[in-house]
Protein backbone atom coordinates (compact mmCIF):
# COMPACT_ATOMS: atom_id res chain seq x y z
CA UNK A 1 0.00 0.00 0.00
CA UNK A 2 1.16 3.50 -0.75
CA UNK A 3 2.36 5.54 2.21
CA UNK A 4 0.65 8.67 3.44
CA UNK A 5 3.23 10.89 1.79
CA UNK A 6 1.96 9.93 -1.66
CA UNK A 7 -0.95 11.83 -3.19
CA UNK A 8 -4.13 9.91 -2.52
CA UNK A 9 -6.14 8.70 -5.48
CA UNK A 10 -9.28 9.98 -3.78
CA UNK A 11 -9.62 12.34 -0.87
CA UNK A 12 -12.75 13.75 0.71
CA UNK A 13 -12.35 16.74 3.01
CA UNK A 14 -15.32 17.66 5.18
CA UNK A 15 -17.92 16.83 2.54
CA UNK A 16 -21.43 18.01 3.37
CA UNK A 17 -24.55 17.19 1.42
CA UNK A 18 -28.15 17.87 2.21
CA UNK A 19 -31.37 17.26 0.32
CA UNK A 20 -33.73 20.02 1.36
CA UNK A 21 -33.86 19.94 5.13
CA UNK A 22 -32.41 16.43 5.34
CA UNK A 23 -28.69 16.38 6.04
CA UNK A 24 -27.19 13.28 4.45
CA UNK A 25 -23.44 13.84 4.68
CA UNK A 26 -22.16 15.86 7.59
CA UNK A 27 -18.46 16.30 7.16
CA UNK A 28 -17.07 13.18 5.52
CA UNK A 29 -13.28 12.74 5.58
CA UNK A 30 -11.95 9.84 3.61
CA UNK A 31 -8.69 8.92 1.89
CA UNK A 32 -8.34 6.16 -0.67
CA UNK A 33 -4.93 5.28 -2.08
CA UNK A 34 -4.15 3.68 -5.40
CA UNK A 35 -4.88 -0.08 -5.49
CA UNK A 36 -6.78 0.21 -2.24
CA UNK A 37 -10.21 -1.34 -1.70
CA UNK A 38 -12.36 0.56 0.77
CA UNK A 39 -15.71 -0.78 1.92
CA UNK A 40 -18.36 1.56 3.23
CA UNK A 41 -20.71 -0.10 5.68
CA UNK A 42 -23.52 1.21 7.81
CA UNK A 43 -27.29 1.18 8.19
CA UNK A 44 -29.59 2.10 5.31
CA UNK A 45 -29.80 5.85 4.88
CA UNK A 46 -26.41 6.50 6.47
CA UNK A 47 -25.22 8.20 3.29
CA UNK A 48 -23.17 5.48 1.56
CA UNK A 49 -24.88 5.84 -1.82
CA UNK A 50 -24.96 9.61 -1.63
CA UNK A 51 -21.25 9.65 -0.89
CA UNK A 52 -20.51 7.57 -3.99
CA UNK A 53 -22.82 9.70 -6.13
CA UNK A 54 -21.08 12.85 -4.89
CA UNK A 55 -17.69 11.40 -5.80
CA UNK A 56 -18.97 10.66 -9.31
CA UNK A 57 -20.29 14.26 -9.44
CA UNK A 58 -23.83 13.03 -9.93
CA UNK A 59 -24.74 15.13 -6.90
CA UNK A 60 -23.29 18.53 -6.14
CA UNK A 61 -21.82 18.80 -2.65
CA UNK A 62 -22.76 21.70 -0.38
CA UNK A 63 -19.50 22.09 1.48
CA UNK A 64 -16.02 20.56 1.59
CA UNK A 65 -14.01 19.24 -1.34
CA UNK A 66 -13.29 16.05 -3.22
CA UNK A 67 -9.84 15.53 -4.71
CA UNK A 68 -8.90 13.06 -7.39
CA UNK A 69 -5.13 12.57 -7.53
CA UNK A 70 -4.75 15.82 -5.62
CA UNK A 71 -6.95 17.85 -7.93
CA UNK A 72 -10.14 19.39 -6.58
CA UNK A 73 -12.92 18.00 -8.77
CA UNK A 74 -15.64 19.91 -6.95
CA UNK A 75 -14.08 23.27 -7.74
CA UNK A 76 -15.92 25.75 -9.89
CA UNK A 77 -15.39 25.50 -13.63
CA UNK A 78 -14.16 21.90 -13.52
CA UNK A 79 -15.00 19.82 -16.60
CA UNK A 80 -17.27 17.19 -15.04
CA UNK A 81 -17.23 15.04 -18.16
CA UNK A 82 -13.46 14.88 -18.11
CA UNK A 83 -13.54 13.85 -14.46
CA UNK A 84 -16.19 11.19 -15.04
CA UNK A 85 -14.13 9.74 -17.88
CA UNK A 86 -11.57 8.71 -15.28
CA UNK A 87 -13.93 6.89 -12.94
CA UNK A 88 -16.93 4.65 -13.18
CA UNK A 89 -19.82 3.74 -10.95
CA UNK A 90 -21.86 0.55 -10.86
CA UNK A 91 -25.36 0.91 -9.48
CA UNK A 92 -27.50 -1.31 -7.31
CA UNK A 93 -30.12 -1.63 -10.06
CA UNK A 94 -27.58 -2.17 -12.90
CA UNK A 95 -29.02 0.68 -15.02
CA UNK A 96 -28.09 -0.98 -18.27
CA UNK A 97 -29.63 0.66 -21.33
CA UNK A 98 -32.58 -1.60 -22.20
CA UNK A 99 -32.70 -0.54 -25.86
CA UNK A 100 -29.10 -1.51 -26.55
CA UNK A 101 -27.50 -4.93 -26.81
CA UNK A 102 -24.97 -5.87 -24.15
CA UNK A 103 -22.17 -5.15 -26.59
CA UNK A 104 -23.56 -1.68 -27.40
CA UNK A 105 -24.10 -0.98 -23.70
CA UNK A 106 -20.50 -1.79 -23.05
CA UNK A 107 -19.02 0.08 -26.02
CA UNK A 108 -21.15 3.24 -25.86
CA UNK A 109 -18.88 5.17 -23.50
CA UNK A 110 -15.57 4.23 -25.14
CA UNK A 111 -16.92 5.11 -28.58
CA UNK A 112 -18.81 8.29 -27.75
CA UNK A 113 -16.99 9.73 -24.75
CA UNK A 114 -13.47 8.47 -25.38
CA UNK A 115 -13.42 8.48 -29.17
CA UNK A 116 -12.33 4.86 -29.51
CA UNK A 117 -13.03 3.30 -32.92
CA UNK A 118 -15.93 0.85 -32.98
CA UNK A 119 -13.86 -2.13 -34.08
CA UNK A 120 -11.32 -1.49 -31.37
CA UNK A 121 -13.96 -0.88 -28.68
CA UNK A 122 -15.83 -4.03 -29.63
CA UNK A 123 -12.73 -6.20 -29.62
CA UNK A 124 -11.88 -5.02 -26.14
CA UNK A 125 -15.49 -5.37 -24.96
CA UNK A 126 -15.74 -8.94 -26.22
CA UNK A 127 -12.48 -9.74 -24.50
CA UNK A 128 -13.73 -8.34 -21.17
CA UNK A 129 -17.15 -9.97 -21.55
CA UNK A 130 -15.35 -13.26 -22.10
CA UNK A 131 -13.27 -12.74 -18.99
CA UNK A 132 -16.43 -12.32 -16.93
CA UNK A 133 -18.28 -15.26 -18.47
CA UNK A 134 -20.53 -13.24 -20.76
CA UNK A 135 -18.98 -14.07 -24.13
CA UNK A 136 -22.21 -15.60 -25.46
CA UNK A 137 -24.35 -12.72 -24.16
CA UNK A 138 -22.73 -9.91 -26.16
CA UNK A 139 -25.52 -9.67 -28.71
CA UNK A 140 -28.42 -10.21 -26.29
CA UNK A 141 -30.53 -7.43 -24.87
CA UNK A 142 -30.28 -6.86 -21.09
CA UNK A 143 -33.83 -8.09 -20.44
CA UNK A 144 -32.77 -11.55 -21.63
CA UNK A 145 -30.07 -11.80 -18.96
CA UNK A 146 -30.37 -12.91 -15.35
CA UNK A 147 -29.81 -10.30 -12.64
CA UNK A 148 -26.32 -11.56 -11.96
CA UNK A 149 -25.44 -11.47 -15.64
CA UNK A 150 -26.84 -7.96 -15.95
CA UNK A 151 -24.77 -6.76 -13.03
CA UNK A 152 -21.65 -8.38 -14.45
CA UNK A 153 -22.39 -6.66 -17.77
CA UNK A 154 -22.74 -3.37 -15.89
CA UNK A 155 -19.35 -3.96 -14.28
CA UNK A 156 -17.82 -4.69 -17.68
CA UNK A 157 -19.40 -1.48 -18.98
CA UNK A 158 -17.65 0.39 -16.17
CA UNK A 159 -14.34 -1.33 -16.89
CA UNK A 160 -14.15 -0.65 -20.61
CA UNK A 161 -13.11 2.93 -19.96
CA UNK A 162 -10.14 1.77 -17.82
CA UNK A 163 -11.22 3.75 -14.78
CA UNK A 164 -8.67 4.95 -12.25
CA UNK A 165 -11.36 4.58 -9.63
CA UNK A 166 -14.30 2.21 -9.53
CA UNK A 167 -17.31 2.97 -7.34
CA UNK A 168 -19.71 0.17 -6.51
CA UNK A 169 -23.02 1.06 -4.94
CA UNK A 170 -24.51 -2.01 -3.23
CA UNK A 171 -24.13 -3.94 -6.43
CA UNK A 172 -25.49 -7.19 -4.99
CA UNK A 173 -28.48 -5.80 -3.08
CA UNK A 174 -30.93 -6.19 -5.95
CA UNK A 175 -29.89 -9.76 -6.72
CA UNK A 176 -31.46 -13.06 -5.74
CA UNK A 177 -29.26 -14.69 -3.08
CA UNK A 178 -28.02 -17.43 -5.39
CA UNK A 179 -26.76 -14.83 -7.88
CA UNK A 180 -24.76 -12.79 -5.37
CA UNK A 181 -21.75 -15.08 -5.46
CA UNK A 182 -20.99 -14.67 -9.15
CA UNK A 183 -20.91 -10.88 -8.85
CA UNK A 184 -18.77 -10.93 -5.71
CA UNK A 185 -16.34 -13.24 -7.50
CA UNK A 186 -15.95 -10.62 -10.22
CA UNK A 187 -15.21 -7.90 -7.67
CA UNK A 188 -12.71 -10.14 -5.88
CA UNK A 189 -10.95 -10.65 -9.18
CA UNK A 190 -10.84 -6.89 -9.70
CA UNK A 191 -9.42 -6.33 -6.23
CA UNK A 192 -6.70 -8.87 -6.96
CA UNK A 193 -5.85 -7.10 -10.19
CA UNK A 194 -5.20 -3.91 -8.24
CA UNK A 195 -8.28 -1.87 -9.14
CA UNK A 196 -8.84 1.06 -6.79
CA UNK A 197 -12.36 0.64 -5.48
CA UNK A 198 -14.79 2.20 -3.07
CA UNK A 199 -17.78 0.04 -2.45
CA UNK A 200 -20.89 0.38 -0.38
CA UNK A 201 -22.03 -3.02 0.74
CA UNK A 202 -24.18 -5.00 3.14
CA UNK A 203 -22.13 -8.14 2.56
CA UNK A 204 -19.95 -8.07 5.69
CA UNK A 205 -18.28 -11.39 4.99
CA UNK A 206 -17.29 -10.09 1.60
CA UNK A 207 -16.06 -6.79 3.07
CA UNK A 208 -13.89 -8.75 5.49
CA UNK A 209 -12.34 -10.75 2.63
CA UNK A 210 -11.83 -8.12 0.03
CA UNK A 211 -11.37 -4.77 1.79
CA UNK A 212 -8.10 -3.17 2.79
CA UNK A 213 -10.11 -0.87 4.95
CA UNK A 214 -13.66 -0.75 6.25
CA UNK A 215 -15.40 2.53 7.06
CA UNK A 216 -18.48 2.60 9.22
CA UNK A 217 -20.79 5.45 8.31
CA UNK A 218 -23.35 6.72 10.74
CA UNK A 219 -25.60 9.76 10.36
CA UNK A 220 -23.49 11.27 7.63
CA UNK A 221 -20.09 10.80 9.27
CA UNK A 222 -17.30 8.24 9.14
CA UNK A 223 -17.61 7.01 12.70
CA UNK A 224 -14.94 4.35 12.54
CA UNK A 225 -12.38 3.26 10.02
CA UNK A 226 -9.68 0.62 9.97
CA UNK A 227 -8.63 -2.83 8.78
CA UNK A 228 -11.62 -5.17 8.38
CA UNK A 229 -10.40 -7.52 11.10
CA UNK A 230 -10.41 -4.70 13.61
CA UNK A 231 -13.58 -2.84 12.62
CA UNK A 232 -15.68 -5.93 12.04
CA UNK A 233 -14.42 -8.03 14.97
CA UNK A 234 -13.40 -5.49 17.56
CA UNK A 235 -15.04 -2.14 16.87
CA UNK A 236 -14.20 0.74 19.17
CA UNK A 237 -17.48 2.56 18.73
CA UNK A 238 -20.70 1.55 20.42
CA UNK A 239 -22.74 2.38 17.25
CA UNK A 240 -20.58 0.10 15.15
CA UNK A 241 -21.03 -2.67 17.70
CA UNK A 242 -24.82 -2.26 17.63
CA UNK A 243 -24.88 -2.28 13.84
CA UNK A 244 -22.71 -5.36 13.60
CA UNK A 245 -24.68 -7.27 16.20
CA UNK A 246 -27.83 -6.64 14.18
CA UNK A 247 -26.04 -7.91 11.09
CA UNK A 248 -24.83 -11.00 12.94
CA UNK A 249 -28.36 -11.63 14.21
CA UNK A 250 -29.54 -11.49 10.63
CA UNK A 251 -26.93 -14.12 9.79
CA UNK A 252 -24.97 -11.98 7.37
CA UNK A 253 -21.53 -12.11 8.98
CA UNK B 1 -63.14 -26.03 -18.47
CA UNK B 2 -62.03 -25.46 -22.04
CA UNK B 3 -65.35 -26.73 -23.35
CA UNK B 4 -67.23 -24.28 -21.20
CA UNK B 5 -65.03 -21.44 -22.40
CA UNK B 6 -65.49 -22.42 -26.04
CA UNK B 7 -69.24 -22.57 -25.56
CA UNK B 8 -69.22 -19.16 -23.93
CA UNK B 9 -67.09 -17.88 -26.85
CA UNK B 10 -69.49 -19.23 -29.46
CA UNK B 11 -72.48 -17.85 -27.58
CA UNK B 12 -70.70 -14.49 -27.21
CA UNK B 13 -70.02 -14.34 -30.94
CA UNK B 14 -73.60 -15.01 -31.92
CA UNK B 15 -74.87 -12.41 -29.43
CA UNK B 16 -72.43 -9.88 -30.88
CA UNK B 17 -73.51 -10.63 -34.46
CA UNK B 18 -77.18 -10.40 -33.60
CA UNK B 19 -76.92 -7.12 -31.73
CA UNK B 20 -74.75 -5.61 -34.48
CA UNK B 21 -77.26 -6.49 -37.19
CA UNK B 22 -80.09 -5.17 -35.03
CA UNK B 23 -78.44 -1.82 -34.25
CA UNK B 24 -77.22 -1.11 -37.78
CA UNK B 25 -80.46 -2.39 -39.31
CA UNK B 26 -82.44 -0.04 -37.09
CA UNK B 27 -80.26 2.92 -38.04
CA UNK B 28 -80.54 2.23 -41.78
CA UNK B 29 -84.28 1.66 -41.52
CA UNK B 30 -84.69 4.98 -39.64
CA UNK B 31 -82.77 6.87 -42.33
CA UNK B 32 -84.53 5.21 -45.27
CA UNK B 33 -88.05 5.79 -43.97
CA UNK B 34 -87.34 9.46 -43.28
CA UNK B 35 -89.68 11.63 -45.37
CA UNK B 36 -86.82 13.56 -46.90
CA UNK B 37 -84.72 10.55 -47.81
CA UNK B 38 -85.39 10.88 -51.55
CA UNK B 39 -84.32 14.52 -51.55
CA UNK B 40 -81.25 13.75 -49.43
CA UNK B 41 -80.35 10.88 -51.68
CA UNK B 42 -80.34 13.02 -54.81
CA UNK B 43 -78.55 15.87 -53.01
CA UNK B 44 -75.83 13.84 -51.27
CA UNK B 45 -75.69 10.40 -52.83
CA UNK B 46 -76.22 11.02 -56.50
CA UNK B 47 -74.08 8.60 -58.56
CA UNK B 48 -73.89 10.93 -61.56
CA UNK B 49 -72.74 13.88 -59.50
CA UNK B 50 -70.31 11.59 -57.69
CA UNK B 51 -68.72 10.54 -60.98
CA UNK B 52 -68.65 14.13 -62.19
CA UNK B 53 -67.03 15.55 -59.04
CA UNK B 54 -64.64 12.66 -58.45
CA UNK B 55 -61.67 13.66 -60.69
CA UNK B 56 -61.31 17.15 -59.21
CA UNK B 57 -61.85 16.00 -55.64
CA UNK B 58 -59.36 13.21 -56.17
CA UNK B 59 -56.81 15.64 -57.50
CA UNK B 60 -57.43 17.87 -54.48
CA UNK B 61 -56.99 14.88 -52.24
CA UNK B 62 -53.63 14.16 -53.81
CA UNK B 63 -52.61 17.62 -52.62
CA UNK B 64 -53.96 16.76 -49.15
CA UNK B 65 -51.78 13.67 -49.06
CA UNK B 66 -48.69 15.60 -50.08
CA UNK B 67 -49.36 18.33 -47.52
CA UNK B 68 -49.90 15.62 -44.91
CA UNK B 69 -46.65 13.82 -45.74
CA UNK B 70 -44.52 16.93 -45.71
CA UNK B 71 -46.16 18.36 -42.58
CA UNK B 72 -45.90 15.05 -40.71
CA UNK B 73 -42.18 14.71 -41.34
CA UNK B 74 -41.56 18.34 -40.39
CA UNK B 75 -43.65 17.91 -37.22
CA UNK B 76 -41.81 14.80 -36.04
CA UNK B 77 -38.47 16.53 -36.46
CA UNK B 78 -39.35 20.01 -35.21
CA UNK B 79 -41.36 18.78 -32.22
CA UNK B 80 -38.48 16.58 -31.11
CA UNK B 81 -36.20 19.58 -31.28
CA UNK B 82 -38.59 21.64 -29.15
CA UNK B 83 -38.98 18.80 -26.62
CA UNK B 84 -35.21 18.41 -26.34
CA UNK B 85 -34.73 22.14 -25.84
CA UNK B 86 -37.44 22.11 -23.22
CA UNK B 87 -35.80 19.29 -21.29
CA UNK B 88 -32.28 20.76 -21.32
CA UNK B 89 -30.90 21.33 -17.84
CA UNK B 90 -28.79 24.04 -16.36
CA UNK B 91 -29.25 27.78 -15.93
CA UNK B 92 -27.55 28.60 -19.24
CA UNK B 93 -30.46 27.08 -21.14
CA UNK B 94 -33.18 29.05 -19.32
CA UNK B 95 -33.87 31.47 -22.21
CA UNK B 96 -34.38 28.74 -24.81
CA UNK B 97 -36.40 26.71 -22.33
CA UNK B 98 -38.68 29.68 -21.75
CA UNK B 99 -38.98 30.22 -25.47
CA UNK B 100 -40.03 26.60 -25.96
CA UNK B 101 -42.65 26.87 -23.21
CA UNK B 102 -44.00 30.11 -24.64
CA UNK B 103 -44.25 28.62 -28.11
CA UNK B 104 -46.04 25.51 -26.86
CA UNK B 105 -48.52 27.52 -24.77
CA UNK B 106 -49.27 29.86 -27.62
CA UNK B 107 -49.91 27.27 -30.29
CA UNK B 108 -51.80 24.93 -28.03
CA UNK B 109 -54.00 27.78 -26.89
CA UNK B 110 -55.20 28.94 -30.30
CA UNK B 111 -57.80 27.00 -32.32
CA UNK B 112 -56.07 25.49 -35.33
CA UNK B 113 -58.47 27.06 -37.82
CA UNK B 114 -57.85 30.49 -36.31
CA UNK B 115 -54.09 30.02 -36.49
CA UNK B 116 -54.39 29.01 -40.15
CA UNK B 117 -56.48 32.08 -40.96
CA UNK B 118 -54.12 34.40 -39.08
CA UNK B 119 -50.94 33.05 -40.65
CA UNK B 120 -52.40 32.30 -44.06
CA UNK B 121 -53.85 35.77 -44.58
CA UNK B 122 -51.75 37.77 -42.11
CA UNK B 123 -48.18 36.93 -43.05
CA UNK B 124 -48.57 37.35 -46.83
CA UNK B 125 -50.31 40.68 -46.14
CA UNK B 126 -47.15 41.92 -44.42
CA UNK B 127 -45.47 41.65 -47.80
CA UNK B 128 -42.06 41.00 -46.27
CA UNK B 129 -39.23 40.69 -48.77
CA UNK B 130 -38.05 37.11 -49.25
CA UNK B 131 -41.00 35.65 -47.34
CA UNK B 132 -43.24 33.33 -49.34
CA UNK B 133 -46.79 34.57 -49.93
CA UNK B 134 -48.40 31.34 -50.99
CA UNK B 135 -51.40 30.34 -48.83
CA UNK B 136 -50.39 26.73 -49.39
CA UNK B 137 -47.01 27.41 -47.80
CA UNK B 138 -48.47 29.21 -44.81
CA UNK B 139 -51.26 26.71 -44.39
CA UNK B 140 -48.82 23.82 -44.13
CA UNK B 141 -46.46 25.87 -41.96
CA UNK B 142 -49.27 26.61 -39.50
CA UNK B 143 -50.20 22.95 -39.39
CA UNK B 144 -46.59 22.15 -38.58
CA UNK B 145 -46.33 24.83 -35.89
CA UNK B 146 -49.60 23.89 -34.24
CA UNK B 147 -49.14 20.13 -34.34
CA UNK B 148 -45.52 20.43 -33.24
CA UNK B 149 -46.63 22.16 -30.05
CA UNK B 150 -48.75 19.13 -29.16
CA UNK B 151 -46.25 16.63 -30.42
CA UNK B 152 -43.45 18.26 -28.43
CA UNK B 153 -45.46 17.61 -25.30
CA UNK B 154 -45.94 14.00 -26.37
CA UNK B 155 -42.19 13.64 -26.79
CA UNK B 156 -41.62 15.35 -23.46
CA UNK B 157 -43.88 12.90 -21.67
CA UNK B 158 -41.77 10.20 -23.30
CA UNK B 159 -38.56 11.80 -22.08
CA UNK B 160 -40.02 12.11 -18.58
CA UNK B 161 -41.02 8.45 -18.65
CA UNK B 162 -37.40 7.33 -18.93
CA UNK B 163 -36.09 6.75 -15.40
CA UNK B 164 -33.66 9.34 -14.07
CA UNK B 165 -31.24 6.50 -13.36
CA UNK B 166 -30.77 6.02 -17.12
CA UNK B 167 -29.55 9.58 -17.43
CA UNK B 168 -27.22 9.30 -14.41
CA UNK B 169 -25.95 6.05 -15.78
CA UNK B 170 -25.05 7.66 -19.10
CA UNK B 171 -23.59 10.74 -17.45
CA UNK B 172 -21.50 8.64 -15.09
CA UNK B 173 -19.89 6.99 -18.11
CA UNK B 174 -18.60 10.39 -19.18
CA UNK B 175 -21.19 11.11 -21.86
CA UNK B 176 -22.14 14.76 -22.18
CA UNK B 177 -25.65 15.96 -21.48
CA UNK B 178 -26.40 15.91 -25.19
CA UNK B 179 -24.87 12.46 -25.75
CA UNK B 180 -26.84 11.06 -22.81
CA UNK B 181 -30.03 12.36 -24.37
CA UNK B 182 -29.12 11.21 -27.84
CA UNK B 183 -27.94 7.69 -27.08
CA UNK B 184 -29.62 6.73 -23.80
CA UNK B 185 -32.77 8.76 -23.18
CA UNK B 186 -34.30 9.68 -26.56
CA UNK B 187 -34.36 6.20 -28.12
CA UNK B 188 -36.32 4.93 -25.11
CA UNK B 189 -38.48 8.06 -24.95
CA UNK B 190 -39.51 7.86 -28.59
CA UNK B 191 -40.25 4.17 -28.36
CA UNK B 192 -42.52 4.90 -25.39
CA UNK B 193 -44.64 7.41 -27.28
CA UNK B 194 -44.98 5.79 -30.72
CA UNK B 195 -48.68 4.94 -30.08
CA UNK B 196 -49.39 8.57 -29.15
CA UNK B 197 -47.47 9.78 -32.21
CA UNK B 198 -49.53 7.49 -34.44
CA UNK B 199 -52.71 9.00 -33.00
CA UNK B 200 -51.44 12.43 -33.93
CA UNK B 201 -50.73 11.17 -37.43
CA UNK B 202 -54.30 9.96 -37.89
CA UNK B 203 -55.57 13.29 -36.66
CA UNK B 204 -53.30 15.36 -38.91
CA UNK B 205 -54.35 13.37 -41.94
CA UNK B 206 -57.85 14.87 -41.53
CA UNK B 207 -56.84 18.31 -40.32
CA UNK B 208 -54.93 19.14 -43.50
CA UNK B 209 -58.41 19.85 -44.94
CA UNK B 210 -58.53 22.99 -42.76
CA UNK B 211 -56.10 24.62 -45.16
CA UNK B 212 -59.10 24.89 -47.50
CA UNK B 213 -60.16 28.05 -45.63
CA UNK B 214 -57.24 29.80 -47.33
CA UNK B 215 -58.58 28.85 -50.75
CA UNK B 216 -56.01 26.12 -51.27
CA UNK B 217 -57.57 23.71 -53.75
CA UNK B 218 -57.37 20.49 -51.80
CA UNK B 219 -60.19 17.93 -51.67
CA UNK B 220 -62.64 19.81 -49.46
CA UNK B 221 -62.12 23.03 -51.40
CA UNK B 222 -62.69 21.22 -54.69
CA UNK B 223 -65.85 19.68 -53.27
CA UNK B 224 -67.00 23.11 -52.15
CA UNK B 225 -66.41 24.53 -55.61
CA UNK B 226 -68.39 21.73 -57.20
CA UNK B 227 -71.24 22.31 -54.76
CA UNK B 228 -71.34 26.03 -55.42
CA UNK B 229 -71.61 25.37 -59.13
CA UNK B 230 -74.23 22.58 -59.06
CA UNK B 231 -76.06 22.97 -55.72
CA UNK B 232 -75.39 19.28 -55.18
CA UNK B 233 -73.54 18.00 -52.13
CA UNK B 234 -72.43 14.60 -53.44
CA UNK B 235 -68.90 15.99 -53.92
CA UNK B 236 -68.60 16.24 -50.10
CA UNK B 237 -69.44 12.56 -49.85
CA UNK B 238 -66.73 11.86 -52.42
CA UNK B 239 -64.22 13.76 -50.29
CA UNK B 240 -65.45 11.92 -47.19
CA UNK B 241 -64.89 8.57 -48.88
CA UNK B 242 -61.34 9.55 -49.80
CA UNK B 243 -60.44 10.66 -46.28
CA UNK B 244 -61.94 7.52 -44.78
CA UNK B 245 -59.99 5.34 -47.20
CA UNK B 246 -56.80 6.58 -45.57
CA UNK B 247 -57.78 7.40 -42.00
CA UNK B 248 -59.59 4.18 -41.12
CA UNK B 249 -56.70 1.87 -42.07
CA UNK B 250 -54.32 4.29 -40.37
CA UNK B 251 -56.37 4.20 -37.17
CA UNK B 252 -56.55 0.39 -37.34
CA UNK B 253 -52.79 0.29 -37.75
CA UNK B 254 -52.29 2.61 -34.76
CA UNK B 255 -54.52 0.38 -32.63
CA UNK B 256 -52.76 -2.75 -33.79
CA UNK B 257 -49.37 -1.25 -33.03
CA UNK B 258 -50.44 -0.06 -29.56
CA UNK B 259 -51.81 -3.48 -28.71
CA UNK B 260 -48.62 -5.16 -29.87
CA UNK B 261 -46.57 -2.64 -27.91
CA UNK B 262 -48.59 -3.33 -24.75
CA UNK B 263 -48.14 -7.07 -25.20
CA UNK B 264 -44.40 -6.62 -25.65
CA UNK B 265 -44.15 -4.52 -22.49
CA UNK B 266 -46.14 -6.88 -20.31
CA UNK B 267 -43.95 -9.68 -21.57
CA UNK B 268 -40.87 -7.69 -20.65
CA UNK B 269 -42.22 -6.96 -17.18
CA UNK B 270 -42.96 -10.65 -16.59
Amino acid sequence: MTGDHAVARLRLDGVHKRFGAKVVLEGIDLVVHEHEVVCLIGPSGCGKSTLLRCVDLLERIDRGRILLDGRDITARGIDTNAVRKRMAIVFQSFNLFPHLSVLDNVTLAPRKAHGVRRSQAEAKARDLLGRFGLADKADEYPERLSGGQQQRAAIVRALTIDPDLLLLDEVTSALDPELVGEVLAVIRELARSGMTMVLATHEMGFARDVADRVCFLHEGRVLESGPPAQVLRDPTQERTRQFLSRIIDAGRL
Amino acid sequence: MRGWLAEEGAKGASVAALSTVAVFGLAVWAVLRSENWDAVQSQFFNPENFAEAWPDVLQGFWLDLRMFAIAQIAILVFALLVAVVRSLRGPAFLPVRLLAVLYIDLFRGVPLILAILLFGFGVPALDLPGVPRSPLFWGVTTLVLSYSAYTAEVYRSGIDSVPESQRSSARSLGLTQWQSLRYAVLPQAVRNVVPALLNGLVSLQKDVALVSVLGVREAVREAQIYTSLTFNYTSYVAATVLFLLISVPAARFADWYSARDRARRSQMAA
